[in-house]
């Protein structure tokens, strides 16, 4: 449609630039994604009334979508010449990473809505497993299981990750420091699952085969939760202006004072961030509480003594032993998928609140 | 400690010496988490690296015959699950710092993280229920017609619960921590520089180009490092949607896949007994020394890019 305007600007002048091209009007990204997905629906029709079946509308729109890319880089190419028709491309996968990375987010929200309203009733607060083997029954104890066990966790790796961290952006220097560092990318890469064999093993060779304790099931998530933090938090204070330090250094304030005032201060919102992120991490491991605090159908309020049951096992277990009559089982699954990920919601939330409410105001 | 080469020393509080005190302690915690991981963890696999399966009815034969399919099948998987995760998170982290609109960026931000937030028995469950039926139809038309590519030969397995389901689940996990981690970065590139590549006539690629993704090099480095570390380890999504076999095979949509290290310990370990139990451990070793090189080499790549400036 603007093919015309090419070749004009170019003919009186030799060298070819942004300032001689022609631009495409603002609309026609929009005109050639319309385009593109109405040329991909149509072929999708005469497929489906090929074929007799039904009208794919996310085969459409997907396939458009893919013909918008190469579409627009051709069209762009013609008019406006070869950088800004790269800076299309580019501005059109980037779009499409983030929408693509949308479809499983979307999917799995409404899925998990869906299937998880139909059992999320007062009964299944306020109910444990304990001799229930058909429907009814509820999640309480491990609702209970999962806020013992990753409080503990995070009341041991919290302070632990941010006085490492301070540790290695303070005062680390030398041969030390550059260990640590080292050892907690190490730790980041632990498995999961690896560090709910260590709690088992730990607790197995003091208390003998087979043992089962929430305990161990915290001593396994502070394994996860304390790297995740040091390096947020690590990263966090790193991006804190060395003048701010050296203001305060030069008004004669002690060290550990710049830091706790000047420099957590102001990175306290980055910090927060981490630490969320380590959580919403940790809450929902699956596996080291299966190894390491096994599952039970009881409540226990005792981290040190017996089993103990979490969310995400729950969930687990609910879908791998299913009974009779399943339909039962997997509706309690769905329903303690959706607690874990309404828990894990409202975390986030608080600490965004709490990010916000301590933020530094800086330029952008 | 860094007054040693200056003339003045500073004076020491006691606030001061505590507050040091207490972070080279919470330092040297990390240097005795990870050396008791190691150590609990050889003590109870030694007797299973030598055992048979006289000792431990999983084993076929020996330890080794045991462990190399898991091998495998774990850098497999992880490595498809990278492979589509990278450009994927670094677009993102693209599109929420320098694309997307000023006022919905954080919210947009914001809302991948939410992703981070589903437990993996969560995608466990999706993958089962809703990925993998939408994708069967899409593996029989690629086995249909790509089939002669060795790794889409036939025959296609009729619930898509493939290694490539399985990779994808992974790579939709990793994607939020990679991409948290990208954009971060992104989001401290200096202003200045941006600004200078554009007043030179960049256009947004190249100022990205030539401004963003050098000075978010590390930050993008380290966030493949932990998505790695995630997909090598992630055992629930992978146990729940995998139909494994235990089978060494680079063909990705059929039913015979392998199966991975964590994925196996648990659906292994709460029915496990007596030297099953140290064969599980040793396992989770192997897989624990895996990650420990692949971390260790990521760490290397990055050591040797020093020239990259960082914030400071």
């Amino acid at each position: 449609m603007t093919m015309t305007t090419t070749a004009e600007p170019n003919t009186g002048s030799p060298i070819a630039n942004s300032l001689t091209a022609g631009r495409l009007p603002a609309s026609a990204p929009w005109t050639i994604l319309g385009v593109a997905i109405a040329v991909a629906a149509a072929v999708f029709g005469v497929v489906a009334i090929g074929s007799g079946e039904g009208f794919n509308w996310g085969g459409a729109i997907l396939v458009g979508a893919l013909l918008y890319i190469p579409s627009i880089w051709l069209f762009s190419t013609l008019v406006e010449g070869e950088r800004r028709a790269m800076d299309r491309l580019v501005t059109a996968l980037v779009t499409g990473a983030f929408v693509l990375a949308m479809i499983p987010l979307i999917s799995l929200t409404i899925t998990v809505v869906t299937f998880g309203l139909s059992r999320f009733d007062p009964e299944f607060f306020t109910f444990s497993m304990r001799n229930v083997t058909g429907e009814g029954g509820g999640a309480l104890h491990a609702i209970i299981g999962t806020l013992l066990m990753t409080g503990t966790a995070a009341i041991i790796s919290i302070p632990i990750g941010i006085m490492t961290s301070i540790y290695l952006v303070e005062y680390g220097r030398g041969r030390l420091a550059q260990g640590i560092t080292f050892l907690v990318d190490v730790m980041t890469g632990i498995p999961s699952i690896v560090a709910g064999l260590f709690a088992y093993a730990v607790f197995a060779i003091f208390l003998g085969p087979g043992v089962r304790l929430g305990i161990a099931g915290a001593v396994a998530l502070a394994v996860l939760m304390i790297p995740v933090v040091v390096r947020s938090s690590e990263e966090m204070l790193r991006l804190v202006p060395n003048e701010l330090r050296e203001a305060a250094f030069a008004l004669g304030v002690p060290k550990w004072l710049t830091i706790v005032k000047v420099v957590l201060p102001t990175s306290i919102a980055g910090i927060t961030t981490g630490i969320m992120l380590s959580i919403a991490r940790v809450i929902g491991e699956t596996a080291p509480l299966l190894i390491a605090a096994g599952f039970t159908a009881s409540m226990n309020y005792n981290l040190l003594e017996g089993r103990m049951q979490s969310l995400p096992v729950f969930v687990y277990t609910q879908y791998a032993n299913q009974g009779n009559p399943a339909s039962a089982y997997i509706d309690r699954a769905w329903a303690a998928a959706l607690t874990l990920i309404l828990i894990v919601m409202a975390l986030n939330l608080i600490a965004r609140l709490v990010a916000r409410f301590f933020a530094p105001k800086f330029g952008r | 400690m860094s007054t040693a080469t200056a003339a003045i020393k500073a004076k020491q509080r006691p606030g001061d010496r505590v507050f040091s005190g207490s972070a080279v302690f919470a330092g040297s915690m990390i240097l005795v988490t990870l050396a008791a991981v190691a150590i609990f963890l050889i003590v109870q696999s030694l007797p299973a690296l030598f055992a048979t399966n006289e000792d431990a009815s999983i084993l076929p034969t020996n330890f080794w015959a045991y462990v190399g399919p898991l091998v495998f099948g774990t850098v497999w998987a992880a490595a498809l699950a990278l492979l589509m995760a990278v450009p994927v998170s670094i677009g993102i982290a693209l599109f929420i710092s320098h694309y997307a609109p000023r006022r919905l960026a954080s919210m947009l931000g914001y809302i991948v993280d939410l992703l981070a937030a589903v437990p993996s028995v969560v995608f466990g469950l999706w993958g089962i229920g809703v990925l993998a039926p939408a994708v069967q139809p899409v593996y029989t038309w690629l086995v249909d017609n790509l089939g002669w590519f060795p790794l889409f030969a036939g025959p296609v397995s009729g619930t898509g619960r493939t290694i490539l389901t399985a990779a994808i689940v992974l790579a939709v996990m990793v994607l939020p921590i990679m991409t948290a981690i990208s954009r971060e970065v992104f989001l401290q590139t200096p202003v200045l520089h941006e600004e200078a590549a554009l007043a030179l006539g960049a256009t947004r690629w190249e100022m990205i180009r030539t401004a963003v993704l050098p000075f978010g090099r590390s930050g993008i480095i380290s966030a493949a490092v932990l998505g790695l570390g995630r997909a090598l380890g992630e055992t629930m999504a992978v146990a729940m949607v995998l139909s494994a076999t235990g089978a060494v095979t680079l063909e990705l949509l059929t039913s015979v896949n392998p199966s991975t290290i964590a994925a196996n310990i648990a659906l292994s370990f709460p029915e496990a007994y007596g030297m099953n139990v140290n064969v599980l451990i040793a396992t989770g070793l192997i897989l624990f020394i895996v990650t420990f090189a692949v971390n260790a080499f990521a760490r290397w790549i990055v050591s040797r890019r020093k020239e990259f400036s960082g914030a400071n």
